[in-house]
């Protein structure tokens, strides 16, 4: 049962260019990108930078409008919904964002970032919101007082905490994660990534896991997409992938992973 | 990556002993605390730990670069000279001609402005005196020496991607032959297939050139690629050091099986651990305690 697919994505930026920016060229950041998710799994899509995979995050939730192609979640299409429809939908549809930092509004409280989302779509009552936020704070292993607090007195690895407690207190069914490890110390790492699978077995959630770590990305996933410009050069099952990958530059990838030689660490 | 195979293997190029960094205004407050480690020639040493476990101040502080609010004691010995207490003047003849150094994010640390060719060229002016010719003959040798086109000496830094940029970096570094090259986590930003090209690089010239590299890095799977001895560190303290193999192998310290178990592994066999600080602050304390 696949509970979001993307069909024929395209997406085209336009491009300053030449010494003083007079030129312009067309960049197609997705150039034809289909990938199907399945309930309860992970999709993992990786690339390097410029491989179109944040931006394919983007237009995945609408952040940023397709020039065509359909995004098919919950029965409807999304680029066709209008501003309130789209709305309702991305309830069920959240992101974590890679930053902690950026991501959270330095002039809220924590409690205010995780209500927020709640308020926004008018679910419960005040009482209930307080009520949902705390359950979800104490969950991601934050605590009651921390919901008086502001986001810079956290860590980043707190932060990230916060960030996945407000994408999860709408109880969404799919999750985008957009690098969210990877500005992340590795013990800390290890702990949002143990969360997140945790996390993903309690609420029955499906993520894509958009990530540049292939290390990462084998321990988290299920499923495997290679992005390399703008286009998608190789999918399949992670396992597979990993043991016998098919196109050139998925083998440049995996022979490039530090360590790789090497039994201690790999 | 790690056959080093040099006659001169054991030739001590910089030796630190007892280095402590504190702010100025709370000097028992120890960001390092009583670090010692010697680095040899042709050897490349990697200093690995968590953010604030005080490996870019170690490194900073062997370059003489350290934040004026912060003060470095203890003695660091490069080729028989104290660098401690040096003056800036001293110390500038040293950095860049005996000493090279490449950062984390080499746009910010190359001049938008001029060409990569005349940057590169900077140090052999100032260093060796190179003018003309000469000059021009050496920037086009390093610039073959790390795998850029000549012809790229007329660029500037933006026409450049972010592994040239770095690679320009490298140039500059080794442009008067440095006895020894510190690199602060140099491919932490790069894509991880030019990543492996950049320590390629590293670890071709450093055997090349017969150099001691010192190779500050968070990444355990960067240690087993470059290293040939690892220095773990932990809070400001260095908890453990030896040979690559035997500290990846076989590590001894609490603090070292910790952060090895939290690293993903490639083949994805092992099960994630994620450090528990708590237990880990108890175990240290009774080690120093008995």
């Amino acid at each position: 049962m696949h509970i979001l697919q993307a069909n024929h994505l395209v997406k085209t930026y336009t491009q300053r260019s030449g010494r003083f920016g007079f030129g312009s060229t067309q960049v197609k950041a997705l150039n034809d990108v289909s990938i199907s998710l399945k309930a309860g799994t992970t999709l993992a899509v990786v690339g390097e930078s410029g491989s179109g995979k944040s931006t394919l995050a983007r237009c995945l939730l609408q952040l940023q409008p397709l020039d065509s192609g359909e995004v098919i979640f919950g029965g409807q299409n999304l680029a066709k919904l209008d501003s309130v429809n789209l709305r309702s939908a991305r309830r069920e549809l959240q992101m974590v964002f890679q930053d902690p930092f950026a991501s959270l509004n330095p002039r809220m409280k924590v409690g205010e970032i995780v209500t927020e989302g709640l308020l926004i779509h008018g679910l419960g009552s005040k009482q209930e919101q307080h009520e949902k936020a705390l359950a979800i704070l104490k969950r991601v292993g934050l605590s009651a007082d921390d919901m008086q607090k502001y986001p810079h007195q956290f860590s980043g690895g707190q932060r990230q905490r916060i960030g996945i407690a407000r994408a999860l207190v709408l109880q969404p069914k799919v999750v985008v994660c957009d690098e969210p490890v990877s500005a992340l110390d590795v013990s800390i790492q290890a702990q949002i990534l143990i969360l997140l699978k945790e996390l993903q077995a309690e609420l029955a959630l499906s993520y894509i896991f958009i990530s540049h770590d292939l290390r990462v990305v084998r321990h988290i996933a299920d499923d495997i997409v290679v992005m390399h410009q703008g286009k998608i050069v190789e999918q399949g099952v992670v396992q597979e992938v990993y043991a016998n990958p098919h196109h050139a530059y998925t083998k440049n990838l995996l022979d490039a992973i530090p360590g790789r030689a090497h039994a201690m660490v790999a | 990556m790690n056959t080093t195979v040099n006659s001169d293997i054991n030739t001590v190029i910089l030796s630190v002993k007892n280095l402590t960094v504190a702010p100025k205004n709370a000097p028992n407050r120890h960001l390092v605390n009583n670090a010692s480690f010697q680095l040899a020639a042709g050897k490349t040493t990697c200093i690995v730990g968590e953010s604030g476990s005080g490996k870019s101040l170690t490194a900073l502080s062997m370059m003489g670069l350290l934040s004026s609010q912060l003060q470095a004691k203890g003695s660091i010995n490069f080729k028989n000279q104290e660098l401690t207490g040096l003056s800036n003047k001293a110390l500038q003849s040293i950095r860049g001609k005996q000493i090279g150094m490449i950062f984390q994010e080499p746009m910010t640390s190359l001049n938008p402005v001029l060409t990569v060719g005349y940057q590169i060229g900077e140090p052999l002016t100032t260093h060796l005196g190179l003018k003309g010719k000469l000059l021009k003959d050496r920037i086009a040798a390093l610039l073959t020496q790390v795998g850029i086109p000549v012809e790229r000496a007329n660029s500037y830094p933006d026409e450049l991607s972010g592994g040239q940029r770095q690679r320009v970096m490298i140039a500059m570094s080794i442009a008067c032959e440095p006895a020894l090259l510190i690199a602060d986590e140099p491919t932490t930003a790069l894509d991880v297939t030019v990543q492996a090209q950049v320590l390629q690089l590293l670890d071709t010239l450093k055997t090349r050139m017969n150099m001691a590299m010192l190779f500050i890095t968070h990444d355990f799977g960067v240690v087993a690629d470059i290293a040939d001895d690892v220095v773990v560190m932990f809070r400001g303290e260095i908890v453990e050091s030896g040979s690559v193999k035997v500290v990846l192998e076989n590590p001894q310290h609490p603090y070292t099986k910790a952060l090895l178990a939290c690293v993903p592994d490639a083949a994805g066999l092992k099960p994630l651990k994620p450090i528990d600080y708590a237990w880990l602050e108890n175990t240290v304390l009774n080690e120093k305690a008995a």
